[in-house]
């Protein structure tokens, strides 16, 4: 929660309070580097949290929409909740990025090809499970051409429910995949 | 076009084809007729180039399957003809093991769409130039429409990491299977929607009166 006599910071309508903190606690951290830096002229840190930092803050995600779920997160990457301003932004190549979203329904006939484009990422490398499909099947658990969730064949980091994910619920899998990395995060993975 | 003119229209292509269409009719406002599946190209000319008819529009062709039925598939075409603002459905009875003509060379844009019916129910079209399963998966076993084959089907996929690549396997599904459509006019009870149950009460005792 936001202490009493913090300013509140810019929100916009429909913006989760996960969000509104984390922004908060950003805010703090900056605000101590500004000091130090006004104090010392320099400011000092370990490796690992210099590249944790560069990776939750430039995590680049390969686009992979099979279904409905696709829309959503393109409406997670438009203006009103802006992806971007996490550093998460989208690549068309899976050579640049770190995060793949599966965004829908996974068939057989599709399995390969996703396999081979999270293949194709450069470790380190993340998986996002978006929607009820991509998590376990969902609608289409007992079909005869949809594989029973995504994990079957990648290993999936986060799981994000809903029929579709609304895209503030993609936006809180990205937040938790980042806290995932600072605390899990180390220059191997 | 209004109904009487669907009729007349119904009576002229039965009158100009003879036995190759039977049972012209409207349903739902449109004109439906049943063609003799070795006589499709000819209809299909017949309701392009006729003059009264003009159905250039090529729309659809969908498959069915009934398994009672002594013929067990039915190809449906579905055509429009925008001079007249009508559309029209030929139903084409196919026995399991017949084939039936394409009508690739009377409208081209059919090619994929009987791919799709030869994928889904496996219903063979005759002289088309590339019959390939069109949606399923490459190297996939049955014809998923056919009301015999099971919904889960008989292979599912996973990444294996010894081979490095996904791999086939029998179907075994971890969650057991569920049936929550308890209201399916296709399967079990007979479905009443609310208030139909008077009907059927106010006509047994009818039937008890007249018994008496």
């Amino acid at each position: 929660m936001r202490k009493q006599d913090e300013k509140p910071i810019f929100i916009r309508p429909g913006e989760p309070e996960t969000m509104v903190s984390a922004t908060a606690a950003h805010r703090a951290s900056l605000v101590g580097i500004n000091d130090a830096l006004a104090d010392k002229g320099f400011i000092t840190t370990t490796t690992d949290d210099l590249i944790n930092w560069a990776r939750t803050g430039s995590l680049m995600w390969m686009t992979f929409g099979l279904a409905c779920c696709a829309v959503e997160m393109m409406q997670a990457a438009m203006p009103r909740y802006d992806m971007e301003r996490f550093g998460f932004a989208p690549r068309a190549s899976p050579r640049q990025s770190d995060v793949i979203i599966v965004a829908g329904t996974l068939t057989n006939k599709m399995a390969p090809a996703i396999r081979k484009v999270y293949d194709q990422m450069p470790d380190p490398k993340w998986v996002i499970s978006m929607g009820s499909c991509a998590n376990g099947g969902g609608y289409y658990h007992y079909s005869y051409s949809v594989v029973r969730g995504c994990d079957r064949v990648l290993p999936v980091d986060i799981y994000v429910p809903g029929c579709p994910p609304s895209a503030e619920a993609l936006m809180y899998g990205i937040l938790l995949l980042q806290r995932k990395i600072r605390r899990t995060g180390t220059i191997e993975r | 076009m209004t109904e009487e003119d669907l009729r007349n229209l119904g009576e002229h292509v039965a009158a100009s084809l003879g036995e190759a269409v039977s049972d012209v009719r409207v349903v739902h406002g449109q004109l439906q007729m049943v063609a003799q599946a070795e006589k499709i190209r000819e209809v299909l000319r017949f309701l392009r180039d006729d003059p009264s008819c003009r159905f250039v529009c090529f729309t659809d062709i969908c498959g069915v399957d009934y398994p009672q039925r002594e013929k067990r598939f039915e190809v449906v075409y579905h055509l429009l003809s925008p001079s007249i603002n009508a559309r029209v459905r030929v139903k084409a009875p196919v026995g399991e093991g017949e084939t039936i003509p394409s009508v690739i060379e009377v409208f081209p844009g059919a090619e994929w769409f009987e791919r799709e019916v030869y994928d889904m129910y496996g219903v063979f079209f005759t002289d088309h130039p590339d019959l390939r399963r069109i949606l399923t998966d490459y190297g996939f076993n049955g014809h998923p429409l056919r009301k015999d084959f099971p919904v889960t089907g008989f292979v599912e996929v996973r990444y294996d990491e010894d081979r490095k690549r996904v791999i086939y396997e029998p179907v075994n599904l971890q969650q057991a299977w569920r049936e929550f459509d308890f209201l399916s006019p296709w399967r079990g009870e007979p479905a009443v929607l609310p208030g139909d149950e008077k009907a059927s009460a106010a006509q047994e005792k009818q039937q008890d009166e007249g018994a008496a």
